[in-house]
């Protein structure tokens, strides 16, 4: 089992989230993280999908994807050639004796600041996974009141763009 | 759009689509969502509705209608239970890749979501048993989505679509525009071959000592018959048919081994499993047809065509996997080998057959006669297509009949078997036969049915005799739900749990046949199964329902017991091939 991370173009239609879903629960996979939101060509989505499968099995699985109509494209970014981004924002305890120890972590890990509270803090950062642990095990000593993270967002490295062809034969 | 753009409602926008989409049977039955649409029904010189007596039955008869007639089979039912009732033939569909476009009636957009009366979310129901699915709540995109269902079922791997509008949206007034094209930028079957894989497979052909021409139902699809007769010849490499391609490739022919599987015959798994080149055409390497996976042909190479790139490797790993739709592929592989032919390459498969033709020496496809003055269900299964012929279609339900209805009628024309393969759905029979008699009209249709199938579908003897669609119906009566008994009697010490059914009591099949307007014929002796056959085929002004009372012990032979190798086939209870006697 590796990890791998798809990118899916799809028309921006109802129901096509709940097709592609429902696609991965039938043929049992489990969508580890998944993050959608439009394109620059509004009819467009992608679809940002991280699982944890065999290679073969993911083939099968990028196949059935593709046979959904309103999918038009799939690609599997390769970690070393792609940048890759997960946002959290999680609310920290910190009075007046810890706040700036929890400051401190703030600024070492370039996150900031969106609230403050008189006992507590919130931060939003974003980073890869291993950076976003790495922050959380830092504030964990302090106390985590709530933690909200979002699906990761993936985009290939240099000039090329995924959606070039797709999005002239579908615009 | 094109120029005929008119002011009417949804629902004469839907009639109106239909009639673009060149629809001329509609079977349906009409309620609370769907009205609207059938008031202007009523009007159409093109589309004539068939009012069905339940649901399921529409939908079988879509398909049945689709396999005779080569077109694109329609069916119609209202919301909630109208809709779900659908479900059975739209997933039977999707398994066996027929196209049906399915149209329903749903609640007015408003009620959407709030458990309306007879609200059910049928298009996320049907999502993973249909190809593509549509809600349409704005009369205007009615022309583009059933434009847009016609053109996904019928091309590329065909399959069931399923249009669901809501009751406002066929009420409301909208402009009619029949969209001049098809804009569905994800879907781009792709039905030419690589050349290079082509090229591939030819010189793996050639070069292969013990190769099969493994046939499914895509060659039927894909109107491929022909040129597969045509690669059979040129190479005389030996054919295998599954259960869906039955007909695919003349039972007459000398290259022909049978079917291969489950129920396949000896020489048919045998070739499959000491193969060294499997040829896939169109078949997707089901688990009836090649038993324990792991064990399955150890020694072949795996060529694998389908217009369905998800079948390719699916199952079994393909060395070289080619996509395209059958016809095109196998009017490439002949010309490739042929090159390798002028090139001098030419396959030497003498030996080969050599040893088929000692496994078709020792093990042809038979049955035991069936006790004095009983019936043998094979015995009546072959006369009937003795009888009827290669010109006749022959429906089955699911079963032993059905697997009979394989092995002993000769199949000589692709598409004149219709079966429920891939989902197996008892009940089949009677609708789907009525389907494929509207859709071929001057052919004789013959439903093979068992008496457990025939009891869930036929209520819709009473739409064949109303609507003067003649087919006749063979039920293979042996009182028992025969397949189930079968493994009851082999796996599970003769305990016959609830596979009873008492049917030579209740019901009186003949009574049944009559109350329906059909004709009712009974068969009880081996002595008059041609006579009754002769009659129910001069019986032409109604259906005629034939009560074949057959012996219950009959079993389906050869078998390879579930979830085995296949290299465990039986010819008859605990008598094996001894497959060391090769030459």
């Amino acid at each position: 089992m590796t990890r791998h991370t798809l990118s899916v173009l799809v028309e921006n239609k109802p129901g096509v989230l709940a097709r592609v879903a429902a696609l991965f629960a039938r043929r049992g996979f489990n969508i580890e993280s998944l993050a959608v939101g439009p394109t620059e060509v509004s009819e467009i989505s992608r679809m940002t999908i991280v699982v944890q499968v065999a290679d073969l099995p993911l083939e099968q699985v990028t196949k059935q994807l593709n046979k959904l109509i309103n999918v038009i494209k799939i690609v599997e970014l390769e970690p070393e050639c792609t940048v890759e981004r997960e946002l959290i924002m999680v609310k920290v305890r910190a009075d007046l004796d810890t706040r700036s120890h929890v400051l401190e972590t703030v600024q070492l890990f370039r996150a900031k600041v969106v609230d403050v509270a008189p006992d507590t803090v919130t931060i939003e950062a974003t980073g890869t996974a291993g950076k976003l642990e790495a922050l959380l095990r830092m504030l964990e000593s302090f106390g985590i009141k709530e933690l909200v993270q979002s699906g990761m967002v993936a985009v290939g490295r240099g000039p090329r763009s995924i959606t070039d062809r797709s999005l002239r034969s579908a615009g | 759009m094109s120029s005929n753009s008119d002011k009417m409602t949804g629902a004469q926008s839907l009639i109106r689509s239909l009639e673009h989409a060149d629809v001329d049977t509609v079977f349906g039955i009409p309620g609370g969502a769907i009205l609207p649409a059938y008031d202007p029904m009523m009007d159409s010189e093109k589309v004539r509705h068939i009012l069905v007596r339940h649901e399921q039955g529409a939908g079988h008869a879509a398909e049945g209608y689709a396999y005779s007639s080569g077109k694109v089979g329609v069916c119609m039912a209202t919301s909630g239970p109208g809709a779900t009732n659908l479900v059975t033939p739209i997933a039977d569909a999707y398994m066996d890749s027929v196209p049906i476009v399915a149209i329903t009636g749903q609640v007015p957009s408003a009620a959407i979501g709030t458990d309306a009366f007879q609200e059910a979310d049928i298009s996320g129901i049907t999502m993973p048993i249909t190809k593509h699915n549509f809600l349409i709540t704005d009369p205007s995109e009615i022309p583009r989505a059933i434009s847009e269902a016609f053109h996904l079922a019928s091309t590329g791997r065909p399959g069931p679509v399923l249009v669901d509008i809501s009751k406002d949206a066929l009420a409301a007034q909208t402009t009619f525009a029949w969209p001049d094209s098809i804009d569905l930028p994800g879907y781009r079957p792709n039905t030419h071959p690589h050349s290079k894989q082509i090229r591939e497979a030819a010189s793996m052909i050639v070069n292969a000592d013990q190769p099969v021409l493994y046939v499914g139902g895509g060659v039927v699809r894909s109107g491929a018959a022909p040129a597969l007769l045509e690669l059979a010849e040129l190479t005389g490499i030996p054919v295998v048919t599954t259960l869906m391609a039955r007909g695919a490739f003349p039972d007459s022919h000398r290259l022909n081994l049978g079917m291969p599987g489950m129920h396949g015959t000896v020489p048919a798994v045998g070739a499959l499993q000491r193969s060294d080149l499997i040829i896939a055409l169109g078949a997707r390497f089901d688990d009836r047809v090649t038993g324990h996976l792991p064990s399955f042909a150890p020694k072949a190479a795996v060529i694998h065509a389908d217009i369905d790139p998800a079948e390719i490797g699916k199952n079994r790993t393909a060395d070289v996997p080619i996509v395209g739709d059958a016809r095109e592929v196998i009017i490439d592989l002949i010309s490739a080998i042929q090159s390798e032919a002028v090139a001098g390459r030419m396959g030497d498969y003498e030996q080969w057959w050599d040893q088929i033709n000692g496994w078709r020496t020792d093990f042809p496809l038979g049955y035991d006669p069936a006790p004095s003055n009983e019936i043998a269900p094979q015995q009546v299964i072959s006369r009937i297509g003795q009888i009827a012929g290669p010109d006749a279609y022959y429906v089955a339900g699911v079963g032993q009949h059905q697997m009979w209805s394989a092995q002993f009628i000769g199949y000589e024309k692709p598409g004149h078997w219709i079966n429920s393969g891939g989902l197996g759905t008892m009940g089949f029979a009677v609708p789907a036969a009525m389907g494929a008699k509207v859709g071929s009209p001057d052919s004789v249709v013959w439903a093979i049915d068992g008496d457990g199938c025939f009891q869930m579908t036929n209520q819709e003897l009473a739409t064949c005799a109303i609507n003067d669609i003649p087919i006749k119906v063979g039920v293979i009566n042996n009182g028992t739900l025969g397949m189930v008994r079968q493994w009851q009697s082999l796996f599970y010490n003769e305990r016959y749990s609830n596979t009873d059914l008492n049917t030579h009591r209740i019901p009186d099949f003949v009574k049944l046949a009559d109350a329906y307007g059909c004709h009712g014929l009974r068969c009880e002796s081996p002595d008059q199964i041609d006579a009754v056959i002769e009659k129910a085929m001069s019986l032409n002004d109604a259906p005629v329902v034939v009560d074949f009372q057959v012996h219950k012990d009959a079993m389906v032979w050869p078998m390879v017991p579930a979830g085995t190798s296949n290299d465990m086939i039986t010819v008859a209870k605990s008598l094996a091939p001894a497959w060391d006697r090769e030459i």
